[in-house]
């Protein structure tokens, strides 16, 4: 089977950090900005960054319609900012998303930069930067980590969220880089 | 940096910022609602200051760290990071800023430097520093003393690009020298770019800078701000281009939009279209050599 395309979406943020890990999990890596773009991968991850930025540039380029339909379609993996953005509900302030996953997420919940932290999640060394909190999930999604008593990794059907970084600190591939391609692969099996 | 690290942590933890800022525009604001002009354009983070590059150089006198409360209100007006600055050396200043809890401090040439022989030793504080640079070993030497980010000094206020755009190249060129350059050349390479040995080793293996690196100093276009990312500059700075323009807010945007798509220049020619005029440009000959921000700090 032909290696799963992993659509980074490039808009704004921590795209780069992505590619070796993607190809290490047995993906290709692919820096997406425009729907034609969008058309040709597997699966996206929308990468850390700013939410309120990302929002702004979907909004300035009319992309909103466009990955709301990819995003029906294909497996999605929100990270930190990208959380925010599939998330059902959003606070701190309220901001629009896309909803994919039955969860709510409070932005810069641990706080400003200064705040910003290391954390050891499932046995790795990770870090929290300017960080949102998974608040609260819904009972069918699936929480693969906490750290300080919330969910920081969940997981539902084809859409997965971690509010932290593995693709900065940890060695290639990340633990959740290979679930996601995993995931991605076995979602395109069943589909075909 | 995808390292585990070992020491790094505290780097990783401010490079770490500077990662979710790349692609992006961080703009230079000097009011809470400019702020939101920029934050609603699509900046990735505002720099929070008096007064302008433009407005310090024509001020003339001593430029100095902004009064907290302004700081603050910027902080509490919009979502999104806010950096501020202080003198080159003014650890005091930069206690303060981080005091107020600001998301990253620029030791910054634009401000009439504290000290004229050292930098600020910035591995004593826990919020990340961005510096300005040159050249290579102007870069290598404040990562040494532990910027979590540079960018190029350019010439601030001038909304003339010729000296960011030489600051990238004479950075790009040294760094491929570097690539080439056989071990056993490599302390005296280290000695004639005055850099620390391990960061010029880790520079020669990597092909790139130990820290992202953001252009600055004089972009005063969507052109430009494309200019500098396919020079590879990874963000871009703007200080004085937006607020000094005809149209800030539309400005703000254009060179949001070029920086996004710097590579098509279909997206670069639409977002240059209908804007009025830039900001009044400064000829760099023009202004003494003593009177250039670039050449503050080492």
């Amino acid at each position: 089977m032909a290696k799963p395309v992993i659509g980074v979406l490039a808009l704004q943020g921590a795209v780069e950090p992505h590619r070796k890990h993607i190809e290490a999990a047995g993906g290709e890596f692919r820096a997406v900005k425009t729907p034609g773009q969008f058309e040709d991968v597997d699966a996206f991850i929308l990468p850390g960054g700013e939410s309120t930025t990302m929002l702004k540039l979907i909004e300035t380029f009319d992309l909103w319609d466009s990955l709301k339909k990819q995003f029906a379609e294909k497996p999605v993996w929100g990270i930190c900012a990208g959380s925010i953005l599939i998330a059902e509900n959003v606070t701190s302030p309220a901001q629009k998303s896309f909803g994919l996953l039955p969860v709510t997420v409070q932005r810069n919940a641990y706080g400003r930069q200064l705040q910003s932290s290391h954390a050891v999640i499932n046995g790795y060394d990770i870090s929290l930067i300017r960080a949102p909190v998974i608040a609260k999930v819904a009972n069918d999604v699936t929480v693969k980590a906490e750290h300080e008593g919330k969910p920081v990794w969940v997981e539902k059907g084809r859409y997965m969220a971690t509010t932290f970084h593995p693709e900065l600190t940890l060695d290639y591939p990340s633990p959740m880089h290979r679930e996601f391609v995993n995931l991605v692969q076995n979602y395109k099996k069943k589909a075909a | 940096m995808t390292q585990k690290s070992k020491t790094g942590n505290v780097i990783n933890i401010k490079t770490g910022l500077a990662e979710m800022l790349k692609g992006g525009v961080i703009m230079d604001v000097v009011t809470a609602d400019q702020a939101k002009v920029a934050e609603d354009a699509g900046a990735v983070a505002v720099m929070a200051l008096e007064r302008v590059p433009s407005d310090i150089r024509k001020a003339g006198g001593v430029a100095r760290m902004s009064p907290p409360e302004l700081v603050q209100q910027i902080m509490e007006s919009v979502s999104i990071p806010v950096m501020a600055k202080c003198r080159i050396g003014h650890f005091a200043e930069a206690q303060i800023l981080e005091a107020i809890g600001v998301d990253y401090i620029d030791e910054s040439e634009v401000l009439t430097p504290a000290d004229e022989d050292f930098h600020i030793n910035k591995h004593d504080f826990k919020v990340p520093f961005v510096c300005g640079a040159k050249n290579l070993g102007e870069a290598l030497r404040r990562i040494g003393e532990g910027a979590a980010l540079m960018r190029t000094k350019g010439e601030p206020g001038t909304g003339n690009i010729v000296e960011a755009v030489r600051h990238l190249r004479e950075i790009n060129m040294e760094i491929k020298k570097l690539t080439v350059t056989d071990d056993a050349e490599l302390m005296t390479a280290a000695k004639n770019l005055a850099a620390p040995f391990e960061l010029v080793k880790m520079v020669k293996e990597q092909g790139r800078l130990p820290v992202p690196n953001f252009a600055a100093g004089g972009i005063a276009t969507p052109a430009d701000a494309a200019l500098c990312m396919q020079l590879g500059a990874e963000t871009v700075f703007v200080g004085s281009g937006i607020f000094k323009s005809e149209n800030p807010a539309k400005f703000a945007q254009a060179i949001v939009k070029a920086t996004t798509h710097f590579d098509n220049p279909k997206i670069v020619l639409e977002a240059s279209k209908g804007l009025g005029t830039a900001m009044p440009g400064i000829e760099i000959g023009a202004i003494e050599t003593t009177m250039r921000m670039a050449n503050r700090g080492w």
